[in-house]
């Protein structure tokens, strides 16, 4: 039995490379005002401190290259590290900007680059504009794991995931979407800079108090249908939809 | 190394002093040098509990001044002497203690214990913060009621984000559940949360079950910890407690429904 099981581990592999998907907050940059960016990117780390420690971080430099405007990447990978973030990747850099970030140890992402091709880029599609605003909204997404107790505040500028439960007198806000996949007990209110697209998905919905670009139902509002049910929660004609999932 | 353990709730009246006493007594009765704490400063009442009361000289706000040693201030228990406590000054309030201070004190007491029980008292105020500031381990106290629970969730919200270990990033404070004053039979009637209604609205992992007992009146009124009678209920609940959080394998005894009319006649009381 031993000596097959030892034959086996000798030909059977050791590692084997799997393909995994990761939510990672990107960082957009519409300026390259080193001194603003670092100004700009303390004054979120400080909104919640805890979230952003050792966060990885893509910075996306598509749209500046956009408006051909240059930047140091050494300078700027200075700056997020010093903020104790985790610069993970470059995403849209120019080629002399991809070299720069692989010389520091930072892989280049494709996605969307516009490398050398931003001249014809900027003349074939002067059209989708606004469609990048909406986008980092939803590119930078907030994850907890442990439970948010009550009397805590959760703000997310993006997304908001929550992998845990929200007890009751704890509050989450996000600008974008909410998930709660553990019960949610508390406030939740997604959108909270207006945006009316804004939804919550929820696994146990027990909440205090839902809001979407700040249309709200209290708990006394949730009829018994929809409790302890997995549910999402949108925006139709300024009303909130509950609807079980 | 020794390791710090904070009593706590944010409720009053839910029984932590009790807690806090018993598990002292049972930590050093198990071999283990053990000092307790009063943090509830201006409301003393753990030397009452633990019927030093009357051998009080030097407080843990003397120590703090520099007014006294702590070799001065510790009170040596009367039933083991493995056991100190160190009282509380009844005559100051809280804003007497300071974080620095009670570091000091914690960092001395440590290099002599091996536990380091911390009574804090109610609230989520300067008192409360700081017993539980410097803390390894958490016991959270909670009675089978709704506003207990949820001041013991906010507890622990505050435990997770403003003690040193996580203001210092190192490994989160160990949390551990104490359900205290739990009568099965009002459970059974709807008058009482459950064990399982408890732990799923705080999630948290359950060291033990103290059920309501009047061991723990007679224990308080008499100055020693309800630990020590070993007949009662509540007494044994707490051994369990301390053998479990020793890492004893110890079923849960007091969850359910005390025996039927034969086993009242002839269980222990």
């Amino acid at each position: 039995m031993s000596t097959d099981s030892q034959q086996k581990t000798k030909h059977s592999p050791v590692l084997e490379f799997k393909s995994s998907t990761f939510s990672v907050p990107v960082l957009v940059l519409a300026s390259n005002d080193v001194m603003t960016i670092e100004q700009q990117l303390q004054d979120k780390v400080n909104l919640a401190p805890e979230f952003f420690k050792n966060s990885p971080l893509v910075f996306d430099l598509q749209e500046l290259n956009k408006h051909d405007l240059d930047i140091d990447v050494a300078e700027l990978t200075k700056i997020i590290r010093k903020l104790g973030l985790l610069p993970i990747g470059i995403r849209g850099g120019g080629a002399q900007q991809n070299q720069q970030a692989l010389k520091l140890g930072i892989p280049v992402h494709s996605g969307h680059t516009v490398a050398a091709s931003s001249e014809t880029q900027k003349q074939q599609a002067p059209e989708p504009e606004p469609e990048p605003k909406s986008q980092t909204v939803a590119a930078t997404t907030t994850m907890i794991t442990h439970p948010v107790r009550s009397g805590q505040r959760i703000y997310a500028s993006g997304d908001l995931i929550i992998l845990a439960q929200v007890s009751a007198g704890a509050e989450i806000l996000a600008e974008g979407n909410i998930h709660v996949y553990g019960s949610l007990r508390g406030r939740a209110l997604a959108g909270v800079q207006g945006n009316t697209e804004a939804r919550i998905f929820c696994s146990d919905l027990q909440a205090e108090l839902i809001s979407i670009a700040g249309n709200y139902k209290v708990s006394e509002d949730l009829n018994g249908v929809v409790l302890n049910q997995h549910v999402q929660i949108y925006l139709q004609n300024h009303t909130l939809v509950i609807k079980d999932m | 190394m020794a390791r710090i353990i904070v009593v706590t709730s944010g409720k009053g009246g839910v029984g932590k002093t009790t807690t806090s006493a018993a598990i002292a007594m049972g930590l050093a009765k198990r071999g283990h040098k053990t000092a307790v704490i009063d943090f509830d400063v201006g409301l003393r009442n753990l030397d009452l509990i633990m019927g030093c009361e009357r051998r009080v000289v030097y407080d843990f706000v003397n120590v703090i001044n520099g007014e006294a040693t702590l070799n001065q201030a510790l009170i040596r228990d009367k039933n083991c002497n493995l056991l100190y406590i160190l009282p509380a000054s009844q005559t100051r309030d809280k804003d007497a203690l300071s974080q620095e201070g009670v570091g000091k004190i914690l960092d001395e007491l440590k290099k002599d214990f091996k536990y380091i029980v911390c009574d804090s008292p109610a609230g989520i105020e300067k008192g409360a913060h700081l017993a539980m500031y410097f803390a390894d381990d958490a016991f959270i106290v909670t009675n089978p009621e709704v506003s207990s629970v949820r001041d013991s969730d906010r507890m622990l919200g505050i435990l997770s984000s403003k003690s040193r270990r996580a203001e210092q990033n190192e490994e989160p404070i160990k949390e551990y559940l104490l359900l205290s004053r739990y009568s099965p039979d009002r459970v059974k009637l709807g008058e009482m949360l459950s064990v399982d209604d408890v732990q799923e609205i705080l999630s948290l992992h359950l060291l033990g079950v103290i059920p309501e007992s009047k061991s723990v009146l007679n224990a308080s009124n008499s100055g020693t910890p309800v630990i020590l009678d070993e007949k009662s209920d509540a007494g044994q609940a707490y051994a369990d407690i301390v053998a479990r959080y020793l890492g004893e394998d110890k079923p849960h005894r007091f969850i359910d429904e005390k025996k039927g009319l034969f086993g009242k006649f002839f269980g222990s009381k």
